[in-house]
């Protein structure tokens, strides 16, 4: 048997995650955290910036809509967030991540409030939001959640977000996580998920 | 009904308020005694908390059934699609659990009120506690209840409670995707094989006399309407009724021939046979362990 090199152990909860977490996010611009400079509200939503959704990781939060508002005042930062459904289990995920690269930055105290009215839609999502889902193989919501075809139930022509066809089909309402359904396009043959429109 | 749920290892600090009913104190049995003078507020209050519990357990129970199918789906997406209600159902239940928790102010949280409550304490509507059955089963309970929540949640958007509405405002984008889904069920195996339609019939004659509990009032629903809270769910008879006919039109289906309906879930915790069974699997760690955490 060979001698067991040490298990780096995680540090216990409060401590930053070490930067190597997230650095395969595409697009995290992590300057913006460990910059020196004066807490700001700027400079907290810059950080806000560089945190991902941890389900769709090239869309950071702020591009995803669920940002509601910060409040800086001296070292204290509090963030408002609204879920994007009401059991989502990333919700948790995304507060804990705010509050530890927030903490990076030297905040000394910092607080998620989690937010449900007005309740959170797809029509939220920013447009370099859409255009980063779409960048990452996932259909963006086809059209405004309160388009008519919606409440009647009417499929969404949905493009292709691999050949750009608008030959698709949906294959399940339901996807991966609870913000996604299954579609198929029919010309290049290939899955793909869809933001749903909500 | 013989309860197998484990008590608490003697001297174990963990507080079990609703134990104590069985020494005959203060707990499970309290709806059986006549209440004692309180002044409105307090009165409010209780009502208001029991009210909370009825959407906390009907949304928690049914979203235990459907996480039951976990694995089991009959085919991939339906076992995702399923999987996925049941969690917007849990994140209803955990809403309106954290709230009757600050209503009650006794330091109860939503999980001392999922885990830690007995069968008699559950108000849970009883159609969503039968067992799953087959998918017509499951698909035609789910379409009942879909039904009657959709237009539940309509009108809880409206409610003089800001918190009540702020999560049903929340619940209603969800629940209207919920109940598309299995009225889609219900139209393909009606309209569907011999197979199907003889399955879809049967489940219907099976479930159909739990819904009268769609709509029955006792004092706590009254006192809510009364000051705006919740809707009088008589007036949700209608549209329900017309929701379903339309559907069971397009599947080719009629009104199902069974007379009987049983009430008492939902207002005084008497249950079916099959919810004892079911918190005995749901609870069985926490009682076991009591406040364990991961």
């Amino acid at each position: 048997m060979s001698p067991r090199t040490p298990v780096p152990r995680p540090k216990p909860s409060g401590a930053a995650l070490p930067d190597e977490i997230f650095a395969g996010f595409a697009g995290a611009p992590m300057q913006a955290r460990n910059a020196p400079g004066p807490l700001t509200e700027e400079r907290a939503r810059a950080v806000l910036a560089t945190v991902p959704d941890p389900e769709i990781p090239s869309v950071m939060l702020p591009d995803l809509g669920v940002i509601r508002g910060v409040e800086v005042t001296g070292d204290a930062v509090t963030v408002r967030m609204s879920p994007t459904y009401t059991g989502c289990p990333a919700t948790d995920l995304m507060q804990m991540m705010i509050r530890e690269q927030l903490t990076a930055t030297g905040f000394a105290s910092v607080t998620v409030d989690l937010v449900l009215s007005p309740p959170w839609s797809s029509d939220d999502i920013t447009a370099e939001g859409r255009r980063k889902m779409a960048a990452a193989g996932i259909a963006p919501p086809a059209h405004r959640a309160t388009d008519k075809r919606h409440l009647t139930g009417t499929l969404p022509d949905v493009a292709c977000p691999h050949c750009g066809s608008a030959d698709t089909v949906m294959t399940s309402a339901f996807g991966a996580t609870a913000c996604k359904a299954l579609w198929r396009c029919n010309a290049c043959q290939e899955p793909f998920d869809y933001f749903k429109c909500i | 009904m013989a309860c197998s749920i484990p008590l608490p290892p003697p001297g174990h600090p963990r507080k079990y308020p609703e134990m104590g009913g069985r020494e005959g104190g203060e707990g499970w049995n309290r709806r059986q005694k006549k209440a004692t003078p309180m002044n409105a507020s307090a009165d409010h209050n209780d009502a208001l908390f029991r009210y909370l519990l009825r959407l906390g357990d009907t949304s928690h129970i049914l979203c235990h059934r459907l996480g039951e199918w976990c694995g089991h789906g009959p085919i991939m997406e339906e076992d995702i699609a399923l999987t996925n209600v049941a969690l917007d159902l849990i994140g209803q239940a955990r809403l309106f659990y954290q709230y009757a928790g600050e209503v009650e102010g006794k330091g109860r949280t939503e999980d001392d009120l999922a885990f830690l409550r007995p069968e008699r304490d559950f108000n849970n509507l009883l159609l969503v506690e039968q067992p799953n059955g087959d998918y017509a089963k499951t698909m035609a309970r789910q379409f009942l209840f879909d039904a009657w929540n959709l237009l539940l949640f309509r009108a809880l958007e409206r409610s003089t409670d800001a918190r009540i509405a702020e999560i049903a405002a929340k619940a209603v984008k969800e629940i209207t995707y919920h109940r598309r889904h299995s009225s889609g069920w219900v139209i393909r195996m009606g309209d569907g094989t011999e197979e199907s339609r003889t399955r879809i019939v049967a489940a219907f004659e099976q479930l159909m006399g739990f819904t009268a509990e769609f709509f029955h009032m006792d004092d706590v629903d009254r006192q809510m309407a009364e000051v705006g809270i919740g809707p009088d769910l008589e007036s949700l008879r209608d549209p329900w009724m017309a929701d379903v006919e339309a559907v069971l039109a397009e599947a080719t289906l009629d009104w199902p021939t069974a007379t009987w309906s049983v009430l008492g879930g939902r207002h005084e915790g008497r249950h079916t046979e099959h919810l004892g069974y079911l918190l005995a699997e749901m609870q069985s760690t926490q009682r076991q362990f009591p406040g364990l955490n991961w």
